[in-house]
């Protein structure tokens, strides 16, 4: 093996100099290539949406509860913020669970050939696009939900508790709950193919001393395993978030799209749990190709604006937890 | 009790002492090669059993072999007996589990939780047999990291991060660890090698005070620390136990020409 590479010849410093020189440069400029998209894409989509800002105030814009391109022109971002929001941390919430269970499980639990399967299907249903999430949630989730039950707790509400039938809504099978159990599906692979990695790569030191402790399989799991991981499984749930908060096509495809509120001490806070609501991106999705008028437009591009500092700011909270949270890196 | 029957080259000299762990013809094989062979080995109550050989000769391997942590390998394979106060701790229905809770074991490395706390690290182990009364917990507490020798440095900040300790300290907390479950044997696998001089020598100091409430077997690559901490020892080569007995016997007087050959060569 020493022959063939005494035989190489070494490059000349001249080459071996400009190399690294033109590989700094690339580097450097791809690195702030990506600065400038980011900056620039919220530059724009600021410029697009500064009509519908400057007419309605930064906060009146945000706050603002009516949507209406046909009579008032009157634009306001409120229904479709807390739209985006409540859909995402509810199903954020709702795949919390099963993710991180699978996640052990197919870190520590299953047997090897069962491991290769699930990693696999994690992977798969994290690449499927979300219009077919669409398609299922439309022609099967949501029949199924309605049938079994949104019907069954409407009509039983209906007969014991009236008064509260106005918080369940419509139960056509078409909108918030749906929505939240399309859009769970959609990132329980994300948290889990995070949280089994971070969960995997915890050192076989901590798992021993829980052992030697005499924990047994589930307290090793809790006491050195979840703890030491809880950087890495936090990366997948905000990954996920950032992944429910921009979905778009699934979740206009089953949300039902209507953005009246229900009120909650006199402010509208909430959506009907069975009935239509509605996203940011999906109103950016459905209404973009049939806005006529400036104001409209440029109110669906300020939506858009308001959506980028959505993901900015959870992005950077993000980030703020993991390094507070995480356990890697430190002397061990 | 079944008689053991200790077959040491010092003789029988030693039948008086109470034992508290044994092996009889206990091998651990990886796959098909073995990592000890057949290695019968007597481990006194309330005295320090050191392990010597060169590195490789399956020091670390016996010594999980005494509280079942081989089971977590999944090609490790463990024939023989190991006997716990006379009770063969592989025989079905033993529950690995509550052997561990019994026989402790300290690492190479300090291994603390790094996301606890000195104090909460040092109750983990309680915690999970179900201890939550503050009063007790406090109480193991103080007696643990006082028979670890590390009290004194860190009664002031027992809620500081465990991560914040020195690394003498750290491994000085994961002792206190495995003594708040106050088990009968507590295993300590060359516990000082990554640690320096001074840190080393406080918890070689410790040990002699910690034998009164516990069995100790230690493995350490260093022999002077054999000579200064143990009263027994036993030398390994290529897996098997070339010889046991008695330390001062050991270093001063060797039976097995190869146990010689080793002593002699390190203290050259
Ligand atoms: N997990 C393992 N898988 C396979 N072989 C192992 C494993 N652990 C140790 N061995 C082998 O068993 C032998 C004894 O190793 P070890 O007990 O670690 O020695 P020591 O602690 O005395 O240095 C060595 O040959 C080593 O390569
Ligand atoms: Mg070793």
């Amino acid at each position: 093996m020493q022959a063939p590479l005494a035989r190489l010849k070494r490059p000349s410093a001249l080459y071996r100099m400009l190399g690294d020189r033109v590989f700094v440069v690339v580097v450097t400029l791809l690195a702030l290539g990506i600065v400038a998209l980011s900056l620039g894409l919220g530059y724009y989509l600021y410029l697009g949406g500064a009509q519908a800002i400057e007419r309605f105030g930064f906060w009146g814009f945000l706050t603002g509860t009516t949507w209406d391109p046909a009579l008032k022109e009157e634009f306001g971002a409120w229904p479709y913020l807390v739209g985006t929001l409540l859909t995402s941390f509810c199903a954020l919430f709702l795949s919390l669970f099963p993710a991180i269970a699978a996640a052990i499980y197919a870190a520590e639990y299953a047997p090897k050939w069962l491991v290769g399967i699930i990693n696999y299907l994690v992977d798969l249903m994290a690449a499927v696009p979300s219009v077919v999430y669409g398609i299922w949630g439309i022609f099967v989730l949501a029949p199924f939900l309605r049938e079994n039950l949104f019907l069954p707790a409407y009509l039983w509400t209906a007969e014991h508790a009236p008064g509260i039938l106005p918080y369940l809504g419509n139960p056509s099978g078409y909108g918030f709950f749906t929505a939240v159990v399309i859009l769970a599906s959609m990132i329980i692979p994300y948290t889990t193919a995070l949280a089994r990695d971070a969960i995997s790569l915890v050192p076989q030191a901590q798992r021993e001393a829980a052992y030697a402790l005499g924990a047994t399989r589930w307290e090793v799991m809790r006491l050195a395993m979840l703890p030491y991981a809880r950087g890495g499984i936090l990366a997948g749930v905000i990954l996920a978030l950032g992944r429910a908060l921009g979905e778009t096509m699934a979740v206009a495809m089953v949300i039902g799209n209507t953005n009246i509120m229900l009120k909650l001490l006199g402010i509208p806070l909430l959506y009907p749990l069975f009935g239509p609501a509605t996203t940011m991106p999906s109103v950016i999705a459905l209404e973009f190709k049939e806005a006529v008028t400036d104001i409209h437009l440029s109110s669906l591009i300020a939506l858009g604006f308001y959506l980028f500092l959505v993901a900015f700011v959870v992005n950077l909270l993000a980030s703020y937890l993991i390094n507070v949270f995480k356990v890697g890196g430190q002397r061990a | 009790m079944i008689r053991p029957e200790v077959k040491t080259t010092s003789g029988n000299v030693h039948e008086e002492l109470p034992l508290r762990m044994e092996t009889r013809g206990l091998s651990v094989f990886y796959g098909k090669k073995a990592g000890v062979r057949e290695v019968s080995l007597p481990i006194y109550n309330n005295r320090v059993t050191a392990l010597i050989g060169p590195s490789g000769c399956g020091k670390t391997t016996f010594l999980r072999a005494l509280n079942r942590m081989h089971d977590l390998t999944p090609i490790a394979r463990v024939t023989g007996e190991a006997l716990l106060d006379g009770q063969n701790i592989y025989e079905r229905g033993v529950d690995p589990v509550e052997i561990r809770r019994r026989v402790g074991m300290v690492f190479q490395k300090p291994n603390p939780f790094p996301t606890l706390s000195v104090y909460d690290n040092v109750v983990s182990g309680l915690k999970l047999v179900g201890i939550r009364h503050k009063g007790l917990l406090d109480e193991a507490v103080e007696r643990s990291l006082t028979q670890a020798a590390l009290w004194d440095e860190v009664k002031d900040r027992l809620r500081a991060p465990s991560m914040s300790l020195s690394g003498g300290q750290q491994q000085r907390l994961c002792i206190a660890r495995a003594l708040a479950v106050q088990p009968e044997v507590l295993l300590m696998d060359e516990p000082t090698s990554a640690l320096d001089p001074i840190s080393t020598q406080s918890i070689e100091d410790l040990m002699s005070e910690l034998k009164k409430h516990v069995t100790i077997v230690i493995v350490t690559h260093n022999m002077q620390q054999a000579a200064r901490v143990s009263d027994f020892t036993g030398y390994f080569l290529t897996g098997e136990l070339v010889e046991f007995g008695p330390t001062n016997q050991i270093f001063t007087n060797p039976k097995d020409p190869r146990t010689e050959a080793y002593i002699t060569g390190r203290f050259g």
